[in-house]
């Protein structure tokens, strides 16, 4: 099995599991006040800490949430709720097309049900979201409740400068929410060096469980709560919390964040071979995103492991079926809850045209990838292109 | 051979791709999305495609542990049966949006993709028998889908596997459940698929907009009533036509007119015909020669019965040996040799142009 679909979901690592397994086999509530229930807080709160130095917050900034979509929604709803409490006049919402459909489907929850306005911002051709498109999205700000734009692209790999979209929202006193969960582990990620309001970020995309997340929230930073309850998380979020995965999830972070320049590097150069031999084999493959080499606020400008790219006249969801027919496992764009195979909306909202859209296919590699999945891929990719062109467009002329 | 498996996530195509996989075959589920606007949740026995029969179908893929996948195909279908559907409704005609679907998706889209992908053939759940590139009835009288199938030309027919046809539809149950299928239990879709609410008059008045006309009576020549689009009529219907007539005898639906919006009424003795004339035939085999002796099914569920046929200017002329009632232009009439050892043999089949009494077609 050749397992190239990392942006998914990685593999949990093996010091995870291990931490994970351990905490399964205990008794207690970190709520309790009792022996157990002080025991289980403590290692909460050591996660918390290890978690906010690897993300560089403060421990009371790290809020544990059930995971990237549940993240993306508080913050999104959250500090829309609270700012537009606030004062009234706020209530827009400036937001990238490209982003999460979590951040996207929020945003249209709140202008269907809620009253909310929305500024689409200006996607680059190769995906990230600049800091004067923000200013000119912004205005002067005044009727804006929330800004958010993702720190790396979950299809396209994009890397945005957070910084400087930070100071640029900051600049008209609009907080700023970025979903960073493909970004952790990947590129650098220092929230309070970026200047972010809130940030979001999850487990299993690292190495951690799946259903454990974070957001990252400033403590001035004013957000609604979307569950109530007992309120465990600065009551803001509540919800009994599962030191298991928390504790899971803080050693994937750790491990994740400290293993990064040497894996990256790794992963980067398996993905520049996989792009350059498919080039090779298929020479009118297009490369969608940034250019492998890019380079934003000084660290990489695309994300290591990913290579999206488009196979023109052939289907993504054909090219899927039968490199998995090949025991090589990828993705195309996004599914609808159908499971039908639909065009990616990173690649329109960047500006491509719909046959592009719906020709590509996404590699992601990560930290368990080898040299021996490259060759795989490169073994069958020019037969499968050539198959999958056959059946075409699924076009009437086809 | 290497098979797609086309599952609707009922009972009969999951037991066809569980035969299927084990007679050994290398198989594939495939469900087709064909709504544009995709119900979540199924309702009854109307309809299917929504999430949750595409569900249905990924569960059973899942036990039987071979791959799944959705394949978008609602463009085609909107195109080539369900617009095809509303246009034969606006020209007069009664359409078979079932067989509509087997000509034009299920066995030349889906085909011809799968055949593109390196697939051999498309198994589905149809009730048909289907050996030597002979399409016959299945033993299931009541269950047969022959007739929906008979548009499939020889070409069509030898990329097609019918596991079902030689087991009655209780035995296919029976299966599902001894395979412990949830599916084992679902009510049998009976609707037209892109119709959920089985209401086709409110969805063709949605499409096709009001067009009154007049009801006129074929006796008397006398408008009777009038009513609001010929869409919702089909040559012999007898219920809903709204008309007030001298007599108390129940009348039929002889003829309609869309240009002029009429549509003709008349007895029960008014309604028989015994000659038809079709379009441009398909075959499921040799072209036949002429005159050729056999059985013509002239609807769906409807009887077979003795005709001669012969051919006339690309059309077929269809001597029925008996009358026959409400016979519809844009129906199938489909050609069987009778044999009551193997199943009736699907010849052929062409669309009914018209029919009449044998002088004045």
């Amino acid at each position: 099995m050749t397992y190239l679909d990392h942006a998914a979901t990685t593999p949990m690592l093996p010091e995870a599991i291990a931490a994970m397994a351990e905490q399964l086999a205990r008794v207690g509530n970190a709520s309790s006040l009792h022996a157990s229930g002080r025991a289980a807080r403590r290692t909460a709160e050591q996660a918390r800490e290890q978690l906010a130095e690897a993300l560089g917050a403060r421990p009371s900034e790290v809020l544990f949430t059930g995971g990237g979509t549940e993240s993306d929604n508080l913050a999104v709803k959250g500090m829309f709720w609270a700012r537009r409490d606030a004062d009234p006049r706020r209530t827009r919402i400036v937001v990238s097309p490209a982003e999460h459909h979590a951040v996207l489907d929020s945003v249209e929850w709140l202008v269907e049900h809620d009253g909310a306005q929305v500024t689409w911002l200006d996607v680059a051709p190769t995906g990230e979201v600049t800091a004067a498109a923000l200013t000119e999205a912004l205005g002067d700000g005044q009727d804006v409740a929330v800004a958010s734009v993702m720190w790396a692209n979950n299809e396209i790999g994009a890397v945005s400068d957070l910084t400087a979209l930070a100071a640029a929202a900051h600049a008209v006193g609009v907080p700023i929410h970025t979903d960073a969960v493909q970004a952790v582990g990947q590129v650098p990620v220092d929230v309070a060096a970026s200047g972010v309001d809130a940030l979001t970020m999850t487990g299993h995309k690292l190495g951690g469980p799946m259903g454990a997340g974070v957001l990252v929230l400033r403590r001035d930073a004013d957000c609604t709560p979307l569950l109530h309850g007992g309120g465990q998380e600065r009551d803001v979020r509540s919800g009994t919390l599962d030191v298991a995965a928390i504790t899971a999830l803080a050693v994937a972070t750790t491990t994740s964040v400290a293993g990064r320049v040497e894996r990256a590097a790794r992963v980067a150069a398996l993905r520049d071979r996989l792009v350059a031999g498919v080039v090779e084999l298929v020479p009118d493959v297009q490369l969608n995103g940034p250019a492998l080499d890019s380079v934003v606020a000084g660290g990489p400008g695309r994300l290591p492991g990913n290579a999206h790219l488009s196979f023109p006249g052939a289907e993504g969801d054909a090219l899927l079926m039968l490199l998995d027919a090949n025991g090589i496992e990828c993705s195309t764009g996004s599914a609808c809850s159908a499971g039908v195979a639909r065009p990616s909306h990173v690649l329109l909202a960047a500006g491509a045209d719909p046959d592009r859209a719906r020709s590509s296919l996404r590699f992601s590699l990560g930290h368990t990838s080898t040299d021996a999945d490259v060759d795989a891929v490169l073994a069958v990719i020019a037969p499968v292109v050539e198959r999958a062109r056959r059946a075409g467009l699924g076009r009437r002329s086809a | 051979m290497r098979l797609i498996a086309a599952m609707s996530g009922g009972v009969d195509s999951a037991v066809a791709a569980a035969l299927a996989v084990e007679a050994g075959h290398d198989v594939t589920g495939v469900h087709l999305a064909l709504s544009q606007q995709r119900a979540q949740l199924r309702s009854g026995s109307r309809g299917c495609c929504s999430v949750e029969d595409a569900d249905d179908a990924r569960r059973v893929a899942a036990e039987l542990g071979i791959p799944f996948y959705v394949w978008d195909m609602a463009d085609r279908f909107a195109e080539d049966v369900v617009d095809d559907f509303v246009a034969e409704y606006a020209a007069g005609r009664t359409p078979n949006p079932c067989l509509r679907c087997n000509e034009k998706i299920k066995f030349a889209a889906v085909l011809d993709r799968a055949q593109a992908l390196g697939f051999d053939a498309v198994v589905t759940g149809h009730h048909a028998r289907l050996a030597d590139g002979q399409l016959r009835r299945s033993v299931d009288a009541a269950k047969d889908q022959s007739y929906v199938l008979g548009v499939l030309t020889a070409r069509q027919l030898a990329g097609a596997v019918f596991p079902l046809g030689s087991m009655t539809k209780d035995r296919v149950r029976e299966i599902a459940a001894e395979r412990g299928y949830a599916v084992a239990t679902k009510p049998d879709s009976h609707d037209i698929c892109f119709i959920p609410d089985g209401d086709t008059r409110g969805f063709l008045d949605r499409r096709l907009g009001e067009a009154p006309g007049p009801v006129v009576d074929a006796g008397t020549g006398a408008v009777v009533g009038e009513h609001r689009g010929t869409h919702g009529f089909t040559i012999g219907q007898r219920k809903g036509l709204g008309i007030a007539v001298g007599d108390q005898r129940p009348r039929y639906v002889l003829g309609i007119e869309p240009v002029t919006r009429t549509v003709t009424v008349g007895t029960a003795e008014q309604t028989g015909v015994d000659e038809v004339r079709t379009g441009t035939p398909t075959w499921a085999g040799p072209v036949p020669a002429w005159p050729l002796e056999a059985q013509v099914q002239l609807r769906a569920h409807g009887a077979a019965v003795p005709c001669t046929v012969t051919e006339d200017d690309g059309g077929l002329v269809i001597a029925l040996h008996t009358t026959q009632r409400g016979v519809a232009p844009g129906q199938s009439a489909v050609l069987y040799e009778p044999d009551a050892e193997r199943g009736d043999r699907v010849l052929g089949q062409a669309a009914v142009l018209r029919a009449g009494a044998r002088s004045t077609v």
